[in-house]
């Protein structure tokens, strides 16, 4: 496990460190004007490639708090979708207040939403002992449902969250742009990486999170209550799942459409699984399919015509494809991942 | 039946009664505990006395319902009836919590540890001292050496090893520290000395002694006679879910515990009759075998297995048994090296054509994922490997009227009980359903017989009854290849044995040639 987590934490920091490299380049060095450097190491591209990556981590990082549980937890785009809903109806019911505490009502709905879903799936597979695919499954076309039939098509968010620049530090050259000028959810976004990260390895939730996803029987017999913490670490999943899509809504488009995460919460799946189910891994996941985003869209806006269009909008997914299933045999799944933990079974 | 509860009780009140009188008041008082599984009385009416500083074996067969009982005690099920004081006050245990509150520990049959995490984290697992919500692990460590200084270096462990890493002995040593880094007045140890050689067994030993004699209470459980008087201060014997006698070691012989536990007179031993083996039937060369992650698990190994002989294979588990009998019935790929069966060369050859071909029967180690089909019924499963054959299958559809028969003639020759032949195999008792293996194996043509653990799990009735069959395989002139992780099944049956340790043989004698002392010694890799 050890060794797993040393590679995707090289990984996981190394994808960054060249990019910010690039951007470097891209700024003084001479062949700045070289188009192709430009335009993949350009602030536009990295601007881009960090939105495309802040609701990933957060969708990984709810799957991550589930599975490391041991609950499979597929379900992830509906717990985002089911967020960015209840997002952009709280922010429209809203939109007469004062923008701040309208966006932070936002917030709270996208959070409590998620949570909602997050306990409804524990409540499926650890109550009704529901198969948790199915479950996870029911959860995205409930979700698809909900919001399909209730989203009002003329209604109209006004307002999204604005950068908020961080003293000092957002005045440094390249990086200060890029990463302390930036809407608050992304910064919480990055935070929540390190404080889950942090929290998994060294304090006593962590410890235990770990113990119920790997062999529940043997966190039981040392007194740890399982279930519990199963409920609670799904409904706290399902809240960063949720933020994940509220982040689409109230920061990254400021409207809703009918079907709005687009998938994300699957390339959010396959970033938790690349990344080894540590949040430092699931954030360079995410970036790297980010980029990949990133990558597809500067080639679209480009023009670029030496790939035939199709193929250039394929790029993010074939690099989802390719990383997943190139690197699956290098990363393990926690020992007791979509096994119900009964207590009593006869011996 | 109807009457061992009442023995039970009569017997206890008794021995009860004698124990307050000179012995200071109970830590842990059960009593009157039963419980119901579906279709199933696992525990009827139990009453149980602990004291401090004493160690009481409970004694049963597997199935007698200690396991359930000592479960019932942590926490873990709770008892349809009866109720359980520690330290005079009343015990509502709904989770292993409570009971480790109460100041009760276990150490399971099998380990309850997390494989990938540290040994350190597995001991505060559950206790962890934190300092501002962060783990602590320096005072941890501290408080944990401290613990085991008190054993002058009976218990030292590497805390910072991950416990997939460790021999199963040494996470033995993780489970009793985990149990007194939790304080526990009352330790519950359900069979710990199932995978120790007799060397561990004897430390293990030690450290329950020390363990009584600062003051704790162990129940030690155990279906092995021998090991009681040892040990035990104290001896309770359940069958059948109930209490049926009170013992002290001293005053009562393992002739009179066995019947006890069995509820009528077994034979301990296995009569044999001299039989001079013939030639060779299986000649295994240089044989190399690879676990799935690719580490080598047997190691250019090579033996043979004669005519009516009994070849015993001992080795503590995970010595690459297990690959190598895969190895040799086809189920697992072989490196290098040659098997050769009746002077063929049968290397790499299907697990279907070694049984069918080269008449080898196989008792798998585990049944419950080899070589049974719980869901299916009796007579099916008795022709899960002959199904595809005549006179079982004509024309690709199957001769149920034959199979039925078959069933019929298996089920009466090796006593497996159950009430129809349609009855679902995983209904069946773990004894009859390693018969029902055993017959299956047993067939007509066998010239070889692989049996695997063939014993394991399996009450005394059975265990009788199937060293019995494979005695009479070898008198009748078969090879018998035995791999048992128990050394007293060895050593009652093998004509000769072969001691595998991490992958190589490091002896192969006449069995008469070695005692339990020195299997034990090379079962834990030293050569004599």
């Amino acid at each position: 496990m050890a060794a797993f987590t040393q590679s995707t934490a090289r990984f996981a920091a190394g994808l960054p460190l060249l990019l910010l490299a690039g951007a470097f380049l891209v700024e003084y060095a001479p062949f700045a004007d070289i188009q192709p450097i430009r335009m993949l190491f350009g602030a536009s591209i990295l601007n881009f490639a960090l939105r495309a990556t802040v609701p990933l981590i957060l969708g990984a990082l709810g799957g991550i708090l589930c599975e490391r549980s041991g609950i499979v937890n597929i379900g992830i785009e509906g717990m985002m979708l089911a967020g960015a809903f209840a997002a952009f109806v709280a922010k429209t019911a809203t939109n007469h207040w004062a923008l701040g505490p309208s966006l932070l009502l936002g917030t709270c709905a996208t959070l409590l939403t998620g949570a909602a879903m997050g306990l409804l799936h524990a409540l499926f597979c650890l109550r009704f002992g529901m198969h948790q695919i199915i479950s996870g499954t029911a959860l995205i076309l409930l979700s698809m449902g909900i919001s399909a039939t209730f989203f009002d098509r003329d209604a109209v968010a006004v307002g999204k969250f604005a950068p908020w620049p961080v003293p000092l530090l957002s005045e440094w050259p390249v990086i200060g742009p890029l990463l302390f000028n930036k809407p608050p959810i992304t910064y919480a976004a990055l935070l929540i990486v390190a404080v889950v990260g942090f929290a998994l390895a060294h304090t006593r939730w962590g410890l235990r999170t770990r113990a119920i996803g790997e062999h529940p029987r043997a966190a039981d017999t040392a007194g740890v209550a399982v279930l519990r913490l199963r409920y609670l670490n799904t409904a706290l999943g399902g809240a960063l799942a949720g933020l994940g899509g509220g982040y689409l809504v109230l920061e990254a488009v400021g409207q809703f459409q009918e079907g709005m995460t687009a998938g994300r919460g699957f390339i959010a799946l396959a970033a938790m699984i690349f990344g080894n189910w540590h949040p430092v891994g699931a954030l360079g996941a995410s970036l790297l399919f980010g980029y990949a985003q990133a990558v597809q869209n500067e080639l679209l806006l480009a023009q670029v015509t030496v790939l035939p269009r199709h193929f250039v909008a394929m790029i993010p997914y074939l690099v989802t494809v390719i990383a997943v299933s190139g690197l699956v045999g290098r990363v393990r799944a926690p020992g007791s991942l979509g096994q119900p933990y009964r207590r009593e079974t006869e011996t | 039946m109807n009457s061992a509860p009442v023995t039970g009780r009569v017997g206890l009140r008794h021995q009860s009664a004698g124990i307050r009188r000179n012995m200071p008041q109970p830590v842990l008082e059960v009593r009157g505990i039963t419980k119901h599984f579906p279709g199933v009385v696992a525990n009827r009416n139990i009453d149980l006395d602990l004291s401090p500083g004493e160690i009481l074996a409970v004694l049963g067969e597997n199935g007698a319902g200690k396991s359930t009982l000592m479960n019932i005690i942590y926490g873990l099920h709770p008892p349809t009836s009866g109720s359980i004081r520690v330290g005079g006050r009343r015990l509502e245990c709904r989770s292993p919590r409570d009971a480790i509150a109460a100041g009760i520990a276990m150490v399971h049959q099998d380990f309850q540890l997390v494989p990938t995490m540290t040994v350190l984290e597995n001991i505060v697992l559950g206790v962890e001292t934190t300092r501002r919500g962060v783990l602590d692990p320096a005072t941890a460590e501290r408080d944990v050496d401290e613990l085991c200084q008190r054993f002058g270096g009976q218990l030292d462990i590497n805390l910072q090893a991950v416990i997939d890493d460790l021999p199963v002995g040494m996470r033995q040593r993780v489970e009793i520290v985990k149990a007194l880094y939790r304080g526990a007045r009352i330790l519950i140890l359900d069979e710990p000395t199932a995978v120790l050689t007799p060397q561990e067994t004897g430390s293990l030993f030690q450290i329950m002694r020390g363990l009584r004699n600062q003051g704790t209470g162990i129940i030690f459980i155990t279906h092995k006679l021998k090991e009681v008087p040892d040990v035990a201060d104290r001896i309770v014997v359940l069958r059948q879910g109930a209490v049926v006698g009170h013992a002290r070691p001293g005053a009562t012989t393992e002739q009179a515990l066995a019947t006890m536990m069995v509820g009528r007179v077994p034979s301990l031993t296995v009569p044999k009759t001299t039989v001079v083996p013939g030639p060779p039937m299986l000649e295994v060369d240089n044989l190399t075998v690879h676990r799935d992650d690719g580490t080598i698990a047997v190691d250019r190994i090579s033996f043979e297995v004669n005519q009516g002989e009994i070849l015993g294979l001992a080795g503590v588990q995970g010595n690459g048994q297990t690959e190598l009998i895969g190895a040799l019935t086809g189920l697992r790929p072989v490196s290098s090296g040659t098997v050769r069966l009746n002077g063929r060369d049968t290397t790499q050859v299907s697990a279907r054509r070694v049984g069918r071909a080269g008449g080898t029967g196989h008792i798998p180690e585990d049944r419950h994922t080899h070589g049974t089909v719980e869901s299916f019924s009796v007579a099916q499963n008795l022709v899960l490997n002959l199904c595809n054959r005549p006179p079982f299958a004509r024309w690709g559809l199957l001769r149920l009227e034959a199979i039925r028969a078959h069933a019929r003639r298996k089920v009466a020759d090796f006593d497996i009980r159950t009430t129809s032949l349609e009855q679902p195999l995983g209904s069946l008792s773990g004894g009859n359903q390693q018969k029902l293996v055993v017959a299956r194996e047993m067939r007509d043509g066998l010239q070889l017989l692989i049996a695997s653990q063939p014993t394991r799990g399996v009450d005394m009735g059975s265990v009788e009854f199937i060293h019995h069959q494979i005695v009479q395989q070898r008198n009748t002139g078969r090879a018998v290849l035995l791999a048992s992780y128990d050394m007293d099944e060895i050593l009652a049956l093998a004509d000769r044995i072969a001691v595998m340790f991490e992958g190589r043989l490091i002896g192969l004698f006449p069995a008469a040639q070695v005692d339990r002392n020195r299997l034990g010694l090379l079962m834990s890799g030293i050569p004599a």
